[in-house]
């Protein structure tokens, strides 16, 4: 009974709640500079993202793949990984999808999984190097992920511009097959199933991190690698695994934008959703609930950052200043506390 | 005697705790107090308080029958109040001169004047009787000598008041018999003394008299004459204490951990243990005293196979684990509790539940089919173990973080030896524990052993080493230089050893005991 209620911490959602609070506020600074109300062009802002089932459609679409990448994130974060390859294992993940899609010519209840399925293990494969470069050889994930983020896309760029090129002025592949894409759920919005996918994703997330073996271990080795290793863990093993299954996550946000949005590989398509995925984490305190909130926020954002654009004197890249003021407060909530637990412990 | 320092109803509040309840406590002129307590009793926030490094929250302070109000350390200094703190704040590239002076440096213009420096220190060192060379670096001397350093730091700046916290936590038994002769040094000057200390025995060689707090309130203040070990034991733990643990003879049996010529070098590639070959047996414990440093943790840390072996080969029962995982050493009869409780043996911020299946979590029936975990048969676990253990707070689901020292050791205590392993490896087993839970700590390994493990002490603490062990080994610089009968083990004669001395030199020369360092 009690780990239910320890399971997701009530009482941490405060501080990421006063973070979007702050932000909001400084983001207001700004709205009365431009010579607007903050509290009209907020209005719109809330209106047009969650004001109607279509906006919230909308909203869920732009958060569906930063729910991807957020989990991505929060899950190797949790095994003491910094996972900054969202990016690029998003791109193999995507390449591979799309592989999938016009490669193969088979009935849609196989075609639409093995192409999900093969985005998993392109994004797996890719952070599989990142991890065992790590494990193996002491390089830092930080600097070997963001290494591959390069890699991955000058190779995606090779990939669909040459051998894969749909034959078109557009450096795009052919379109894939109907029998892989996934389907809407409320047309005219681009929202498809692939929302559906992204809570599964959480709940499996959620179920490996507290409620297996495995993620006992991957956990200890992120708290704390010597304790682990002195309990008989095999910390190289689970660092290999977390940046897998953190890969595969980050692959499944290439299928969404692949067999969900675009039904084609066009080069450099990803908005850095591999790079927002980070503050998704961070913001969503790298728990698969939180990240799920976190994503729906920064999609909401996006989403209604449009019409307060087109409806008012604000311009859209405030949302952007927000986004930035958001995280900003957030990690500043970490240096904080880091700084409060000094103390103590002096 | 006149009375240097009062401080009365001295109080602190932290969000938790009250660490101070309306303490009283005096100084006279020339006299060394000793304060002790129990971890978290109170006594480093008092000196805190007296330092500046905290605020009280009630009571007044009065130096040399001034009220005063300090509120940081520079106002501490002023009045001629020192400390010396457990852990050095010493910069180890620069000399000891250079150290001493540091923040009050002397210059000639813009440039530091390094002959008066040195000779300023060396008149200190001289006046105070306390031997240093001024233009050492700091990382080449020893733990002793840096202690004193930090002792010649305080003097430098004028310390007339000298406050050392837990000061022979981390020296050798002679350099503790050093450190006393400082101590009476520096009284005989006229300099007044708090000496912080968990250790009664320390209490009663050197102080003149001794206070004793307990969960932030003073139990009393004795002339240390007038009182005894067993006494201030009880006015520290609340109750009545075994002090020395009660064992009947060993009856070992066939041996279960056996070394042979076992060599480790370090990440350098530096050789830390050098050819050990050692036996333990069923039903014995086999202390190993040592300074620590000399190999014990390398030695120690190889056979839970959490070290490569360079050389040799370990044998746990009949089975050469040599180049074994730590998990398969684990299955076959290992229980280890390591010296670093929150390094190695937990994880601080999984609850007691969580670290106590630590090592056996992927076993059933913690884990079932698929790697499920078995919430049920974890809390059953934790609780059973809680109980038994005597864990307080006992709440299975509480982060081990927020627990006391020796109930997170107590936690690492009852997942070891719940497994009843064949081979018991005890590092340290109670560093940085209160007296109450080092006497429960110290049955139960005597209980493991009478069950039939085969028990590997190792300590820097004598006393540990003489109660507990059946045969005690000393290492000195990554070797075995002696194995001895514990009837034949006195602490002088193992403190001779630790400290390089040759065991066949042992009485010829008493001389020697007090062997130059370094």
């Amino acid at each position: 009974m009690q780990s239910r209620i320890k399971a997701f911490p009530w009482q941490e959602l405060l501080l990421p709640l006063a973070a979007v609070v702050l932000a909001l506020l400084i983001g207001s600074v700004l709205i009365l500079y431009v010579g607007e109300n903050p509290l009209t062009a907020y209005g719109i802002l809330f209106r047009e993202s969650l004001g109607s089932v279509r906006n919230i459609a909308t909203t869920l679409q732009r958060a569906t793949p930063l729910m991807f990448t957020g989990l991505a994130v929060a899950f190797a974060f949790r095994a003491g990984l910094f996972n900054i390859g969202a990016e690029g294992q998003l791109y193999l993940g995507a390449f591979a999808a799309v592989w999938v899609g016009i490669s193969f010519n088979l009935p849609r209840i196989i075609h639409l999984p093995l192409a999900i399925i093969a985005s998993m293990v392109g994004g797996a494969l890719w952070a599989s190097i990142a991890g065992f470069l790590k494990a193996k050889l002491g390089v830092h994930e930080v600097i070997n992920t963001i290494m591959l983020n390069f890699i991955a896309l000058f190779l995606t760029d090779w990939l669909v511009t040459g051998p894969f090129h749909g034959g078109s002025w557009v450096p795009e592949t052919v379109r894939i097959s109907p029998t892989a894409a996934l389907s809407r759920i409320y047309p005219p919005t681009r929202l498809t199933t692939a929302v559906y996918l992204a809570l599964v994703a959480a709940l499996v997330v959620y179920i490996i991190l507290w409620k297996t073996k495995r993620g006992y271990e991957l956990r200890a080795v992120g708290l704390n690698p010597s304790a682990a290793e002195y309990g008989g863990i095999n910390v190289p093993r689970n660092t290999i695994i977390a940046m897998a299954i953190s890969g595969a996550l980050a692959g499944l946000a290439g299928a969404e934008q692949i067999l969900g949005l675009n039904n084609r590989f066009i080069v450099r398509f990803s908005s850095d959703l591999g790079f927002m995925g980070i503050a998704v984490g961070l913001l969503g305190k790298n728990h698969p609930a939180g990240v799920i909130l976190a994503a729906v926020l920064f999609g909401a954002l996006q989403t209604g950052s449009a019409a307060m654009d087109r409806l008012t004197a604000v311009p859209r890249e405030l949302i952007t200043v927000i986004q930035g003021l958001i995280i900003f407060f957030v990690a500043a909530e970490f240096l904080i506390r880091r700084i409060l637990r000094l103390k103590e412990e002096a | 005697m006149a009375k240097v320092l009062e401080m009365r109803a001295i109080t602190k509040q932290f969000p938790r705790v009250l660490a101070n309840d309306k303490v009283d406590f005096d100084l006279e002129q020339g006299e060394i107090h000793a304060l002790v307590g129990e971890n978290g009793s109170g006594k480093s926030t008092l000196m805190s308080i007296l330092y500046g490094l905290y605020q009280k929250d009630g009571g007044e302070i009065i130096v040399r029958g001034q009220p005063v109000e300090i509120t940081e350390p520079r106002q501490a200094i002023d009045l001629k109040i020192g400390m010396v703190f457990q852990h050095f704040m010493l910069i180890e590239p620069l000399t000891v001169a250079e150290n001493i002076v540091l923040g009050s440096e002397i210059r000639k213009g813009p440039f530091l004047n390094h002959k008066k420096m040195v000779a300023e220190v060396e008149r200190l060192s001289q006046e105070y009787g306390l031997q240093i060379d001024p233009e050492a670096r700091i990382a080449d001397l020893s733990v002793g000598l840096q202690q004193r350093v930090e002792i010649l730091k305080a003097l430098y700046r004028g310390a007339e008041i000298l406050v050392l916290d837990e000061p022979t936590a981390v020296l050798t038994p002679q350099e503790v018999e050093d450190l006393f002769q400082v101590l009476r040094t520096l009284k005989s000057k006229g300099t007044s003394i708090i000496f912080i200390t968990h250790k009664i025995k320390e209490v009663l060689a050197v102080s003149d008299r001794v206070s004793v707090l307990r969960r932030g309130k003073k139990v009393g203040t004795k002339l240390t004459k007038d009182t005894n070990e067993q006494e201030l034991a009880e006015m520290m733990v609340g109750r009545v204490v075994l002090l020395r643990v009660e064992k009947g003879p060993a009856n070992p049996g066939p041996e279960v951990l056996r070394l042979d010529g076992v060599t480790v070098k370090d990440q350098f590639g530096q050789v830390k243990v050098n050819n050990v070959s050692l036996s333990v047996r069923r039903g014995e414990v086999l202390g190993i005293a040592g300074v620590e440093g000399n190999g014990q943790s390398e030695l120690v840390e190889a056979i839970a196979g959490l070290r490569k072996v360079a050389g040799g080969r370990i044998y746990l029962g009949d089975q050469d684990i040599t180049g074994w995982s730590p998990l398969r050493i684990r299955k076959a009869g290992f229980g280890f509790v390591p010296e670093d409780r929150h390094r190695r043996g937990l994880i601080l911020d999984y609850s007691v539940a969580d670290n106590l299946i630590l090592g056996i979590h992927g076993s059933r029936p913690f884990a079932g089919t698929a790697g499920i975990r078995n919430q049920g048969k974890i809390m059953e676990h934790a609780e059973e173990l809680i109980e038994k253990y005597d864990v307080r707070p006992p709440v299975a689901a509480q982060a081990v973080r927020n627990l006391s020292g020796g109930n997170q050791q107590k936690v690492v205590v009852a997942r070891e030896f719940a497994q009843n392993p064949d081979l018991l490896i005890c590092s340290q087993p109670t560093r940085g524990v209160d007296v109450g839970a080092i006497e429960f700590i110290h049955q139960q390994v005597i209980a493991q052993r009478d069950q039939g493990a085969a028990v590997l002490l190792v300590s820097a603490e004598l006393d540990e080493v003489l109660s507990l062990s059946d045969r005690v080994a000393v290492m000195y610089n990554g070797e075995i230089v002696s194995v001895m009968p514990i009837e034949e083990a006195t602490e002088h004669k193992l403190g001779f050893l630790m400290l390089g001395g040759h065991p066949e030199e042992y009485g010829a020369g008493e001389v020697s005991g007090n062997a130059e360092q370094n």
